[in-house]
């Protein structure tokens, strides 16, 4: 039998797609590399269809590389070969419990984050991770990448909400863990092991998630800065004063004049740093915390700050970071969205950094991110038709990853290593790290189908 | 194939429009067909990633290709929400554009634009003659929404309930129509576009009574042709071209102030669209003057008028009505709150705003016609947002939103009215 007529048997006619144009829909994702049409797209409706699909590629040799919105910024559901199968989640797009009183919450990996957060929000509960994508990602994308978010600082990252996982191994057969209790230590934690797996270790069908009740109040704030240096040693000053914002957010002046170019909304085009800070909590604890955060950011010589008297001027304040990427995405025709992070005592050399290599391979860098974590966001602007630019932009990735690694930072805080950064991770750990992913890959997927060449390729 | 390189070089001038893409997929979270079929290439950023490699010889089917663009409603939310700033809506027109030159139309397309639309007075014709046999096949189903199914004509209608026709049309009974200035001192064209002539009179009466309640000089030149825009979108410039040369020779000789229409897809083709495709053609000036005093007609009451906006007294008991956005009107004209602020003009209604206002309702033009399965599934969630509201009547600013949202509440069985938002407001003038 055809390959395309064994799928259809597990999903139905419907749900494969052959067509070459259906097909080159599927063979990109974020990330700024070259396409990959898939042989095969397969959308599985129920989480039993996933199973029987992987012992099929299994059978077929086929490799797969499984895929939720792809909004991906490494290239992890980029397919592998034109051998591939990709195997859509969004058909598996269930919320199938919200529970109040114990605190969790039970998905398919298809939900959409934000629609996730939302119904969990209409509970009076919390799911605080907040990726730049939320409005499209999916939950299972989210854990597969251990996405993260402007709430990383306080609430930390998709990680810290996985309680427990269901997914397939490479015989089609159910793997669990975890639980739906705070505490379990029932055998390894598979769970976590899948988290940031990035499709390389089986197959997501259903996650247990950990939700919180929700901060009563909030309060934010803006400050300006005309030298890095104060921005970053008001940060250190923040969170020296143990005070932990939910979110504490930078924009380079690069940034900020490309969001004033557009949106002219009254930014100081000659600020070196502006950074937009949020407290929440209760409603006493957050008065408190704002007069801290207001006197740390005036003894660090803020050259203005802006409080939020209520929601509309709340608003106006996250507006600039709204902006933020819009702006640089729209000033030339490719964006290369890095995710360098670095311990966040290193942010003025980090942007002195991305400063100079912008000179020297001439190119226009916007930098904003997390000041909070470290997790900033060089975002370099260029064209890729143009040849002899892109060949820049790729000497300039180079250099930022080695020096990254130089200030005891990371390739990535939260756009996973797919195929995009997969050569600077020895660089980063070990050979015997390589060699020890490898063999535990190997041992869970012997024909090295599951999304082979991602990370540390097999 | 010379055609297919003919083809591919004209997509290749939309390159520099293509790699503004950055692939980031926002576009999922607000496309209408997306939404039902979850496939990507139903979703802008892969309609894109297919044109560019249409114009970069990857895939060799433009048939193919053309199939997948036409599963769009050209209904502008991507675009809004596009981080990037892509000219999405330009893309897809200009792409409709060059498929349909170089690949044609279907022929039932061809019949309706080019010998029916082009032809204002053919097409009046046929409305007569036509009107005759209409209660052998339309039964009136005496509903709220007003609409009529066609039981024998099943085949082709499918179970269609569509607007129950007026006795005349406007042309009908006005002719050329010319209504002096009063004491407001302005003068307007009024360009009752096809469905305010043939189907929707009862909008274009409310619009005339508003306008002599105010003292607005009207003129309706007689035989208008149709404004284009079914031909554009559906990438028949040559059509569009002979209908907007048809209005522009009949419009450039009148003096009025504003041409103001009830109709926002005609508004943005009069305002946008006809001085776009008029460059370098003889019709160029007048267009863009034309052009330049196209209003629509809430902007033109608020804004112009500005008529008087407190809530008329009454001791009537509320009618409760919800407002659905026209994505040409919203997203297009980016006009929101005017048409809110004439129906709570209105002291008889309640206002309540539904769930997902602003999301299309699916007609898309001819996209009712061609993809009628997936415009009824849009169509669906639109009805759904309106039962939930619990509203006795629908308002909108658009002939063609309220065809489709009609036939979705008469599908429902749901006793909701459909009416336009000038006849909400007209309602508070008197006789």
């Amino acid at each position: 039998m055809q390959p395309i007529k064994e799928f259809e048997k597990i999903v139905g006619a419907g749900n494969v797609f052959s067509s070459l144009a259906d097909r080159q829909t599927y063979a990109y994702d974020s990330a700024v590399l070259e396409s990959v049409t898939p042989a095969l797209v397969v959308r599985p409706t129920n989480t039993e269809q996933l199973g029987a699909i992987i012992a099929l590629c299994y059978k077929l040799g086929m490799p797969m590389t499984v895929r939720g919105s792809g909004t991906n910024l490494s290239g992890g559901t980029v397919p592998d070969s034109p051998d591939s199968v990709v195997i859509l989640t969004q058909g598996l797009n269930r919320i199938l419990e919200i529970n109040s009183s114990d605190l969790y919450a039970v998905v398919e990996p298809g939900v959409i984050t934000a629609k996730f957060a939302s119904a969990v929000a209409e509970k009076n509960l919390f799911y605080p991770p907040d990726p730049g994508s939320q409005a499209v990602s999916t939950i299972g994308g989210n854990i597969a990448e251990n996405a993260g978010g402007l709430r990383g600082l306080k609430y930390g990252v998709t990680k810290d909400y996985v309680m427990g996982l269901e997914f397939y191994d490479h015989t089609g057969s159910l793997v669990k863990s975890g639980s739906r209790t705070v505490k379990c230590v029932t055998g390894y934690n598979l769970g976590g092991l899948m988290v940031a797996s990035e499709g390389t270790l089986g197959i997501i069908s259903k996650a247990i998630l950990k939700l919180i009740p929700p901060p009563k109040a909030s309060k934010a704030m803006m400050a300006v800065f005309k030298d890095v240096q104060n921005a970053a040693d008001a940060v250190a000053d923040i969170i020296a004063a143990h005070i932990l914002p939910c979110t504490l957010e930078f924009m380079d002046n690069v940034t900020i004049n490309m969001v004033e170019d557009d949106v002219k909304i009254g930014l100081p085009r000659d600020a070196q740093a502006i950074l937009l800070i949020e407290v929440d909590g209760h409603p006493a604890q957050v008065a408190d915390d704002a007069i801290t955060v207001e006197a740390q950011l005036k003894k660090n010589n803020a050259t203005e700050i802006v409080v939020a008297r209520d929601a509309e001027e709340k608003n106006k304040i996250w507006e600039a970071r709204r902006k933020a990427l819009p702006a640089l995405a729209r000033r030339r025709p490719t964006i290369v969205l890095e995710d360098a992070t670095v311990p966040r005592s290193k942010i003025p050399a980090m942007i002195q950094t991305v400063n100079e290599i912008a000179k020297k391979y001439d190119l226009l860098v916007g930098t904003f991110g997390h000041a909070g974590d470290g997790n900033l966001h060089p975002s370099i602007l260029c064209d890729r038709r143009n040849k002899e630019e892109f060949a820049r932009v790729e000497q300039a990735i180079d250099e930022l990853f080695n020096r990254t690694i130089e200030m005891g930072g990371t390739l990535s805080g939260e756009h996973g290593i797919g195929t995009a950064k997969a050569k600077w991770l020895e660089k980063e750990t070990t050979k015997a790290t390589i060699e020890y992913s490898r063999r535990m890959r190997l041992a869970i997927d012997p024909k090295r189908l599951f999304n082979p060449s991602k990370m540390t390729s097999i | 194939m010379a055609n297919l390189q003919n083809l591919v070089a004209e997509l290749k001038g939309l390159d520099d429009k293509l790699a503004k893409c950055m692939r980031c997929g926002t576009c999922q979270s607000v496309c209408p067909v997306f939404a039902e079929t979850l496939k990507e290439s139903d979703v802008t950023r892969g309609k894109l990633a297919l044109l560019s490699n249409l114009a970069n010889q990857l895939i060799d089917d433009p048939k193919a290709v053309r199939e997948k663009l036409d599963r769009c409603l050209l209904c502008g939310s991507c675009q809004s929400a596009c981080p990037s700033g892509v000219s999405i809506l330009d893309i897809f027109m200009r792409a409709r554009e060059i498929a349909g030159t170089y690949m044609g139309l279907s022929p039932i397309k061809k019949a309706i634009f080019r010998i029916m639309l082009c032809n204002p007075k053919l097409f009046s014709f046929l409305m007569i003659v036509g009107r005759p046999f209409m209660p052998i096949f339309m039964r009136d189903q005496k509903n709220a929404p007003h609409t009529a199914c066609a039981p024998l004509m099943k085949p082709i209608m499918g179970d269609r309930c569509v607007p129950v026709m007026p006795k005349k049309t406007i042309r009908e009974l006005y002719g050329d129509l010319d209504i002096p200035t009063g004491k407001s001192g302005i003068k307007v064209v009024f360009f009752p576009g096809c469905m305010g002539d043939k189907v929707y009179t009862n909008v274009t009466e409310a619009c005339l009574k508003i306008f002599k309640h105010f003292g607005v000089g009207v003129r309706i030149p007689n035989n208008l042709a149709c404004c284009g825009i079914p031909a554009l979108a559906s990438g028949d410039v040559k059509s569009f071209r002979t209908m907007m040369a048809h209005d522009v020779e009949i419009l450039k000789d009148i003096e009025f102030d504003y041409i103001v229409t009830a109709c926002s897809s005609c508004t943005e083709t009069i305002g946008e669209f006809w001085k776009k495709y008029a460059v370098d053609t003889k019709y160029e000036a007048d267009a863009k003057k034309i052009g330049a005093k196209a209003i629509d007609i809430n902007k033109f009451l608020v804004e112009v008028l500005k008529v008087d906006l407190t809530p008329s007294q009454t001791s009537e008991a509320k009618t409760k009505i919800t407002y659905h956005d026209s994505c040409h009107l919203l997203k297009s004209l980016g006009i929101a709150k005017q048409p809110r602020d004439l129906i709570k003009a209105n002291g008889k209604m309640e206002f309540v705003e539904m769930k997902e206002a602003d999301r299309c309702c699916g007609c898309g033009g001819s996209f009712t016609l061609t993809h009628y399965d997936l415009s009824r599934k849009i169509g669906q969630r639109k009805r759904n947002n309106i039962a939930d509201s619990k509203a006795d009547i629908v308002a909108c600013g658009c002939p063609a939103c309220m065809m489709q949202i009609s036939n979705m509440l008469a599908l429902n069985k749901d006793d909701v009215k459909v009416k336009h938002v000038v006849e909400i407001f007209a309602d508070t003038l008197g006789e």
